[in-house]
């Protein structure tokens, strides 16, 4: 037995309110489950951002439609490893594709995660990067070149014909791809919205809610590397991309925010035998990462300062920087709204007559160092990927003329 | 009993059919037929228990054969039972406790107020007909055994805690030693013997009662007849297979 373990469930248990079952002491999700939403959003989001150039041909948003994809596959990759490494038995973790319950909502996470990085994201952005990566392996020698034949399977026709057909074919994945996203964390919403033991997250509003948090978290993040990778290549940012960008966060921002209000408000009405101890809740260990972070600074701020800076004749340069500062914003309340509900779901017992307490370790396997180095890999194999794939139309051959 | 008397009826057949018994041979796998009858058969039990509230007295001694029948961590974290106070004032508020599961009993109510009624109410898993843990399992590792026992194979479970996530009873916990999810199994190693429960069989006052749910005359169904049955968070539709007589409204 550990004891650091042991000696974390005893302080714990000094700081419970009121009455727990006592096998609660221990929080069981920490927040190694809070980060899994948090980048499976981040995945759905940037891809859905990226489809709605190619489907809904936003053309203002070309720009960001690559970087989009490959932000989505760096931040694929590193899902799974959070519930990995939470798990008691990570050797064992194999035992839900060999063996998976057909009931369990978590037994089919394998599926969905394997469909949407084989089916959607691998094979769209292969078709998408082909001509280039044709091209890319004839102007590079040695392990390079090797690298771009073997990635890009030895294909070597870049004739108009073959061309246009990755284009059909990229559409086609795009048009599959976007109930996949919805699908990839929709889903997650139901692994916590399908828990009718705990009524802080049953609720078939949760998916939704999920997803369209996860919209807004894509496109803000997008926006904030498009900002910061520009500025890092010295090139010049796109203003109509930027404002296209800051009006779907928005417009994200708003159904998000009504979608929250609606569930809040649907609760309080119904006020089920949950309700006092939901709000005692909220107003004691939820009050800072709830009202203040996610509300207030992660919701109402970004949509006050992207209003103003979209519907107001701010210079160019203002409106920029207010973008940005927006989307930083939006990105800290995405993280506290995974927060409050994966740990804030955990916060009080299923009596209804106490609250918990969560303690998180600065080491460990749960602990802080392992949630940023999870946080701050995806930007590493990003960093990567920008490099193997340059996404930026100055990258692309000059041979032909750069449309989306 | 049945096992006795399927033994019996299996010697019986053997000597109404002589060419049968002729057949078979030698003694030795008549002896070993004779004794495979007497396995145990899940398929034919359907476990439950009865807790009778106005007679638990909260000394806590299930709690401690529980922990020590099942080598349950004794830390104060892991229970797979537990005792509850409730104590009920009359102007209206509720307090519960269970310190360290009740396992050494309960300290004295320390409040002036007048107190209206108060209560003992031991608890383990519910043994779900409907069981939410059963449904989210990944892997299968948490599964309801034939005999209505929901059970968990430590040699599957990957620790993912979804089970614990889902009970809504607290009935869950992982053993910090295996890593793998732990809860009361209604001590299956000795039911499957004939045996009784280690917390029904310690109990000073019979205040647990435990049996077969299907069959009529035994002391759990005389108990079911005979008070007025409550199971814990009913609304849920988990269909529990623990029944508390004369259960108060206040019991989550
Ligand atoms: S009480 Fe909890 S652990 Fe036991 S069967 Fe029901 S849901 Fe499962
Ligand atoms: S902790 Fe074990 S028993 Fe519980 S759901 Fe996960 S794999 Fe199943």
């Amino acid at each position: 037995m550990n004891p650091a373990h042991q000696a974390q469930l005893e302080a714990a248990l000094q700081q419970v309110t009121g009455f727990i079952y006592p096998n609660e002491a221990e929080l069981h999700w920490s927040i190694l489950v809070v980060i899994y939403p948090y980048i499976t959003g981040l995945v759905a989001g940037a891809f859905i951002l990226a489809s709605l150039e190619k489907v809904f041909k936003v053309k203002d948003l070309q720009p960001t439609y690559r970087l989009a994809l490959l932000t989505a596959l760096a931040f694929v990759f590193v899902a799974p490893i959070p519930l990995q490494a939470h798990l008691g038995h990570p050797e064992r973790a194999f035992e839900i594709f060999l063996t998976p319950n057909p009931s369990s909502a978590m037994a089919m996470f394998g599926f969905v995660y394997a469909w949407y990085l084989m089916v959607v994201l691998l094979l769209e952005i292969w078709f998408e990067f082909r001509e280039d990566m044709v091209r890319w392996r004839q102007q590079s020698r040695g392990l390079k070149k090797l690298f771009y034949w073997l990635i890009s399977l030895g294909s070597r026709d870049v004739s108009p014909g073959a061309v246009a057909f990755d284009h059909k074919a990229v559409y086609a994945i795009t048009i599959l791809g976007i109930p996949s996203a919805f699908l990839l964390h929709g889903y997650v919403g139901f692994i916590f919205g399908s828990v009718k033991a705990n009524p802080f997250w049953s609720s078939v509003l949760m998916p939704i809610v999920f997803l369209f948090s996860a919209i807004v978290s894509g496109i803000s993040l997008v926006l904030i590397l498009y900002y910061i990778t520009t500025l890092l290549r010295r090139k010049t940012l796109d203003q109509k991309c930027l404002n296209a960008l800051a009006a779907f966060l928005f417009y994200a921002l708003i159904i998000d925010l009504s979608l929250e209000s609606l569930d809040f408000i649907h609760r309080l009405y119904e006020s089920e035998e949950s309700i006092e101890i939901l709000a005692e809740l909220i107003f004691s260990k939820l009050f800072i990462s709830l009202a203040i972070v996610q509300i207030l600074l992660g919701t109402i701020g970004p949509l006050l300062l992207l209003a103003f800076a979209l519907f107001t004749g701010l210079p160019n340069e203002l409106k920029r920087l207010a973008f940005f500062i927006a989307a930083i914003f939006v990105q800290v309340g995405i993280f506290s709204t995974r927060w409050n509900v994966v740990i804030g779901g955990q916060l009080f017992s299923k009596s209804f007559r106490g609250l918990t307490a969560y303690k998180l370790e600065l080491g460990g396997q749960e602990g802080l160092l392992t949630a940023l180095g999870l946080l701050i890999l995806p930007f590493i194999i990003l960093y990567v990927l920008l490099k193997l794939f340059p996404p930026w139309d100055d990258a692309r051959t000059d041979t032909k003329p750069t449309e989306g | 009993m049945s096992k006795t008397y399927e033994r019996r009826e299996f010697l019986a057949d053997l000597v109404k059919f002589p060419c049968a018994t002729l057949l078979l041979g030698v003694s030795g796998p008549i002896k070993a037929l004779a004794s495979a009858g007497n396995e145990y058969q899940a398929s034919e039990h359907n476990y439950a228990m009865g807790v009778q509230i106005e007679k638990c007295i909260g000394c806590g001694k299930c709690v401690e054969a529980c922990k020590i029948e099942n080598d349950v961590p004794m830390e104060p974290y892991y229970f797979r039972t537990w005792v509850e106070r409730y104590i009920i004032y009359t102007d209206g508020e509720v307090s519960v406790d269970s310190p360290n599961g009740g396992i050494n009993g309960f300290p004295p109510v320390e409040s002036d107020k007048d107190i209206l009624r108060t209560f003992f109410v031991p608890k383990l898993c519910n043994h779900c007909e409907n069981p939410p843990c059963v449904q989210v399992c990944p892997v299968g590792a948490t599964f309801k055994s034939q005999d209505g026992v929901v059970l968990v194979d430590d040699d599957y479970c990957i620790g993912c805690r979804y089970c614990i996530q889902a009970c809504p009873y607290g009935a869950r916990f992982l053993d910090p030693r295996t890593h793998t999810a732990g809860k009361c199994t209604f001590c299956y190693h000795r039911i499957t013997e004939g045996l009784l429960p280690a917390c029904v069989e310690i109990c000073p006052t019979q205040a647990r009662i435990f049996g077969e749910l299907d069959k009529l005359s035994t002391p759990l169904n005389r108990m079911m007849r005979q008070s007025n049955i409550q199971v814990l968070k009913a609304h849920m539709n988990t269909e529990p297979k623990v029944f508390y007589s004369d259960l108060d409204g206040e019991v989550r």
